[in-house]
């Protein structure tokens, strides 16, 4: 579910930079994705995409304390409790990376 | 199509909240953030909280702090929200452990040793710079499953002289007092204590006043008084008694108990969750009713909102006669509080002095013999009566003027203010009476003059009009010079007078520059009422209604709605209304608690020696009377948690006009009810039934899983008030959403639509589409045609064709959305929520609408194709807005009578808003022209774009956000100048046009 998000998010960004400037949107575009983390890059590995949105997701649900709520209330847990562990679930939130192959 | 929104309630529920004094001086303050509002609560003399200020700004907040610039004599608040950044500052940086959730600060300097407090799963550790850790454990429930750790949601910090604690509260609601043992800057011990029990909260503020503020995160907020600060020795867990074995650290257990150094003074109400609102006027009443499931576990609720501000009755007294009016007169305009209440009768006057009491006096000066038509303070000090044969006037000396109507005609009617009269004479004259202020000071000399009738208490202007004067009023706007936002307000005065021949006379003279809000009151008729001022009640209203003389005062001026709480058992999920029997059925739902049998054996066990009895009364409606100082109610220290794989759940059959439940029945074997529908199948045999859709041991974690689906079929019995279960079939997986549809029942089970009919030992199925892309969560059904919504891909178009036995999907949506609420506009509209906090609406295009009906195969032939990855016709989004906060339900309904209908939305944070579709071209036109000057000229307070807040995840579609239209009055005189002659309009009629359209909603 969380890759709709970003994809959405993403998409309505490029709406709004087409609208303002689209002569220089080229280097505008390098500079953000420089900037920000998780707009990705083209070496970017199926393994590091996925933790990138991921994290983007749970981010946004510890942002948003509505969401927070509404997870509290589906999970009955307290919403102290909710954040503590989307936060947790951060730090591997695809698990272990994959082992590198060899070049 | 375009809407206005406007939110009728705000949110409710707070998210942070900090406390010190904003407005400067001594006063204690605190500021809550309620997700995209910062309101402003000020505890009063009384310990109830006030509602100060409140401010929309447009974004969503997620921290709040307040700092003091040295020497300042206000605190400052710092808002973190999601417009920008804050930057942090690191004075160093140490590896904690990776558990840690929250930081407390330590006091440092002369206060204390600095530092922080880190607080884990389960621990508490002391750290500081060059400083060894010192870790306690934080003491666990007893009845607590090994399997669930402890965790800090909300910490608060006092600070006394030489000394300083902190209060942390757990996720079950346990506060604990940590103190630290130090010399100097060195740490030696860490000292966890009970300290009381309070529902979970988000937030907690200890005031300098001794009170505790705490936020909850769900229910009602509450202002609690401390009654000591826990200062005995027996601590429960400390860091020197902390044991390490094999297995880690050794847990601490300790008991809760009822409250000992906390005492309730105060609740606000909230809302949050709504769970499931609906609109309905079953009581008959003049407006409708909202009915709305809200709370969770314990401190759930049903609670019926009525418009109209909520009163609180300070005194009732029967009077002698029937009463016509009531006034109440100060002796001196520098008085604080009123002096007399006076009430006029057909044929006499009473006078009651307000002191400690109020009684009946005599010697006021006041005609008694006669009934008053106005009585009032006049000048500076001396009182005026006016009774149908002339005006008496009372000077402060006690010494009594009279004017007396010419000839035998009497007053009818009169108004005035403190420097005017008016009086309508029989026969139709108007008189008009007025200090003369040309001299421009109210000095005692003139004003006595003045209103001494015989000399200069002269008629200055006579007026005749055509028929009797009705009635009579004065308004005097007050000028005001310099005021808050630096503008001058000139004085204003209309003349109204109502003729009997039904004509309003009204004489402007001056421009309008005040701004009213009309908001009605929940209470009985009343006949006449005015403003009472006394020591013990400073902003009270004295009413005569009957034979009654009535005292109450407004609580929390303000609030849209008042409410009827109702409280339920356990998290509320649906209902369903029974109008025509006036009773609501609905279905409450928990996951890891435990059913009230376990949870009474449980609760025997803990109070072994103690008093155990009454519990299952208790039970009953879930908690009783909150003021019942019930030791261990659930609503205040929550059920004991069990295993996550347990659920309780129970289907409530509820009359709303009493508040009974007269059918309860409880889901055994952790099954769990979730989806509630009322069916009359084709076969008319038990007329209406009731449809529930059961899951038995669903777990979400580590996946989503079930043992299996049941679907419900009840009888209602005794005129509905019961339920007999007739039968139960077997469905493979949750079944989340049901519907009637054409005498059939229609079940969403996961990505599964079937159309089931009734059989005699259970359901039949007749028809499936399995085509769905993952869970149904709603159904709504329109003639042949069958409205699905997907839990992550929006909304599905769905016809079934009767001859073919055919359902199939004709049209579906290309945006995803994560649907929390849906409802069915017309034949081609549907109207959604999603989780992000939008709502919008999609429309199947005329001609595609047009082909669909007209083709014989109904579309069919283009989804045999299937061809295209999804249906053959694509909906259109024509309304698309973000409101900030995830609406959990949506309904089309009109809140005042005659009024036009709107979708009315709920949401998690406990708010209540309105979508109002806009009749005309013209209003579009200046409504948008007003949001954009808004957007322009008036900034939302933290700093967020406007249109960037309300275009968050999809850009904003035809909807002028109201709440931003409405801060108009709020701007400085000379931008609501500027911004009104942009739109060819002046500011009062900008005024008149928002008041306007408030008024169609509600």
């Amino acid at each position: 579910m969380s890759i709709r998000v970003k994809v959405l998010k993403f998409n309505s960004f490029l709406r709004f930079m087409q609208a303002s400037d689209r002569f220089n949107i080229n280097s505008q575009l390098e500079h953000l994705q420089a900037k920000y983390v998780g707009t990705g890059h083209a070496d970017l590995n199926r393994f590091e995409w996925a933790v990138n949105i991921q994290r983007d997701s749970y981010a946004s649900y510890i942002g948003h304390y509505p969401l927070l709520g509404y997870f509290a209330i589906a999970e009955n847990e307290s919403i102290g409790r909710e954040r503590y562990s989307f936060m947790q679930k951060m730090l591997l939130p695809c698990g272990l990376p994959p082992e590198r192959e060899e070049d | 199509m375009y809407l206005y929104s406007l939110t009728l309630q705000r949110p409710t529920g707070i998210i942070c909240a900090i406390n010190g004094s904003f407005s400067g001086g001594k006063t204690q303050e605190i500021v809550v953030a309620r997700g995209k509002v910062l309101d402003l609560l000020r505890p009063d003399d009384n310990g109830r909280i006030q509602t100060i200020l409140s401010v929309e700004i447009f974004g969503a907040i997620r921290s709040l702090a307040q700092f003091r610039l040295i020497g300042a004599q206000k605190d400052y608040i710092v808002v973190g929200s999601d417009s920008g950044r804050i930057v942090i500052l690191e004075k160093w940086s140490e590896q904690v452990d990776n558990g840690a959730n929250l930081l407390v600060t330590v006091p440092g300097g002369t206060d204390g040793p600095s530092g922080v407090l880190v607080c884990a799963e389960n621990f508490v550790i002391y750290k500081n710079q060059g400083h060894p850790d010192v870790r306690a454990v934080i003491p666990r429930r007893a009845d607590l499953p090994a399997e669930r750790g402890v965790l800090i949601v909300s910490a608060a910090m006092h600070k006394l002289k030489g000394m300083f604690f902190f209060l942390l509260q757990t996720e079950y609601g346990d506060i604990f007092k940590v103190t630290l043992e130090h010399n100097n800057d060195r740490v030696s011990e860490l000292k966890i204590k009970y300290f009381d029990t309070i529902p979970v909260t988000a937030s907690m503020c200890v005031l300098k006043s001794g009170f505790l503020f705490a936020a909850s995160e769900f229910g009602n907020h509450a202002l609690y008084q401390f009654k000591s600060i826990g200062e005995e020795d027996d601590v429960e867990a400390s860091s020197a008694t902390l044991m390490e074995t094999e297995e880690g650290f050794q847990p601490v257990f300790f008991q809760p108990r009822r409250l000992k150094n906390l005492v309730r003074i105060d609740q606000v109400e909230s809302l949050m969750p709504i769970m499931d609102m609906k609109v309905s006027n079953i009581f008959e009443e003049e407006t409708p009713q909202i009915f709305t499931l809200c709370g969770r576990g314990p401190r759930s609720s049903l609670r019926i909102l009525r418009t109209g501000l909520a009163v609180s009755e300070m005194a009732v007294s029967k009077l002698p006669g029937i009463p016509s009016a009531v006034w109440t007169v100060k002796k001196n305009v520098i008085d604080e509080f009123d002096a007399y209440i006076v009430v006029s009768f057909t044929n006499a006057t009473l006078v009651l002095s307000i002191g400690e009491t109020v009684e009946e006096v005599s010697d006021s000066g006041f005609l008694d013999t006669t009934p008053s038509l106005a009585v009032s303070l006049i000048g500076d000090d001396s009182l005026m009566q006016v009774h149908p044969n002339g005006i008496r006037h009372i000077r402060e000396d006690g010494r009594i003027n009279e004017w007396r109507t010419p000839g035998k005609r009497t007053i009818s009617k009169v108004g005035s203010n403190r420097l005017q009269v008016v009086i309508a004479l029989s026969g139709g004259e108007l008189i008009y009476f007025e200090v003369d202020v040309t001299v421009g000071s109210y000095d005692k000399t003139i004003r006595i003059l003045s209103l001494d009738p015989d000399d200069c208490m002269q008629a200055l202007s006579v007026q005749s009009v055509s028929s009797a004067p009705e009635s009579l009023l004065f308004l005097e706007v007050l000028a005001s010079v310099g005021g808050e936002d630096g503008a001058d307000h000139p004085a204003s005065l209309f003349l109204n007078a109502g003729l009997q021949n039904g004509v309003l006379f009204r004489t402007v003279v001056d421009m309008v520059t005040g701004h009213f809000l009309l908001t009605p009151l929940s209470y009985e008729t009343l006949e006449y009422a005015a403003s009472f001022s006394s020591d013990q009640c400073v902003e009270g209203v004295v009413a005569v209604a009957g034979e009654a003389l009535r005292i109450f005062t407004i609580e929390r001026l303000g609030e849209t709605f008042n409410e009827t709480v109702i409280p339920l058992r356990y998290t509320p999920r649906k209902f369903v209304l029974q109008p025509k029997r006036k009773l609501l059925v609905m279905i409450e739902g928990d996951q890891g608690a435990l059913n009230a049998e376990e949870h009474e054996e449980c609760f025997e066990a803990a109070q072994v020696g103690e008093n155990g009895t009454g519990s299952a009364d208790q039970m009953e409606n879930g908690g009783e009377d909150e003021d019942k100082d019930d030791p261990l109610s659930d609503e205040h220290y929550g059920y004991p948690k069990a295993e996550s794989e347990k659920w309780v759940s129970c289907i409530r059959v509820l009359d709303p006009r009493t508040g009974n439940t007269t059918c309860l029945l409880e889901l055994q074997d952790n099954e769990a009810a979730f989806s509630i529908c009322t069916v009359n199948f084709h076969d008319k045999e038990y007329g209406t039934l009731l449809a529930v859709g059961t899951a038995k041991g669903l777990q979400f974690l580590p996946k989503r899983s079930v043992t299996a689906g049941f679907i419900h079929i009840y009888r209602f019995v005794e005129d509905g008030r019961s339920l007999e279960l007739l039968h139960k079939t077997q469905v493979e997986g949750v079944p989340l959403a049901l519907c009637q549809f054409q005498g059939r029942l229609l079940a969403g089970i996961g990505p599964v639509l079937r159309l089931y009919d009734l059989g005699k030992r259970r359901l039949l199925r007749k028809c499936e589409n399995k085509l769905f892309p993952n869970t149904i969560v709603s159904i709504h059904a329109y003639r042949d045609r069958i409205y699905v919504g997907d839990v992550q891909e929006s909304f599905h178009y769905c016809k079934y064709r009767r001859d073919e036995n055919q359902l199939y999907i004709f049209a579906d949506d290309c945006v995803p959305r994560w649907l929390t609420a849906s409802y069915h506009i017309d034949f081609d509209t549907m109207a959604g929520a999603d989780k992000f906090g939008n709502i919008y609406f999609v429309r199947l295009p005329q001609d595609v609408s047009d082909e669909i009906e007209e083709d014989p195969t109904g579309g069919r032939i283009k989804w045999e194709q299937g061809k295209l990855n999804g249906a053959p016709n694509k909906v259109e989004e024509i309304v698309q807005f973000h409101v900030g906060d995830v609406v959990t339900c949506l309904q089309k309904a009109s809140l005042i009578p005659g009024g036009g209908e709107c979708i009315v939305f709920g949401t998690v944070m406990g708010s209540v808003g309105a979508l109002h579709a806009f009749t005309s071209r013209d209003d579009v036109d200046f409504f948008s022209h007003l949001e954009m000057h808004m957007r322009q000229d008036h900034p939302p307070l933290c700093g967020r774009d406007h249109m960037a807040y309300r275009s968050a995840y999809f850009p904003v579609k035809d909807v002028i956000d109201g709440d931003l239209c409405e801060q108009f009055p709020t701007l400085p005189m000379d931008l609501q100048r500027k911004i009104a002659d942009e739109l060819d309009r002046t500011p009062g009629e900008i005024l008149k046009k928002l008041e306007e359209v408030r008024n169609k909603i509600i």
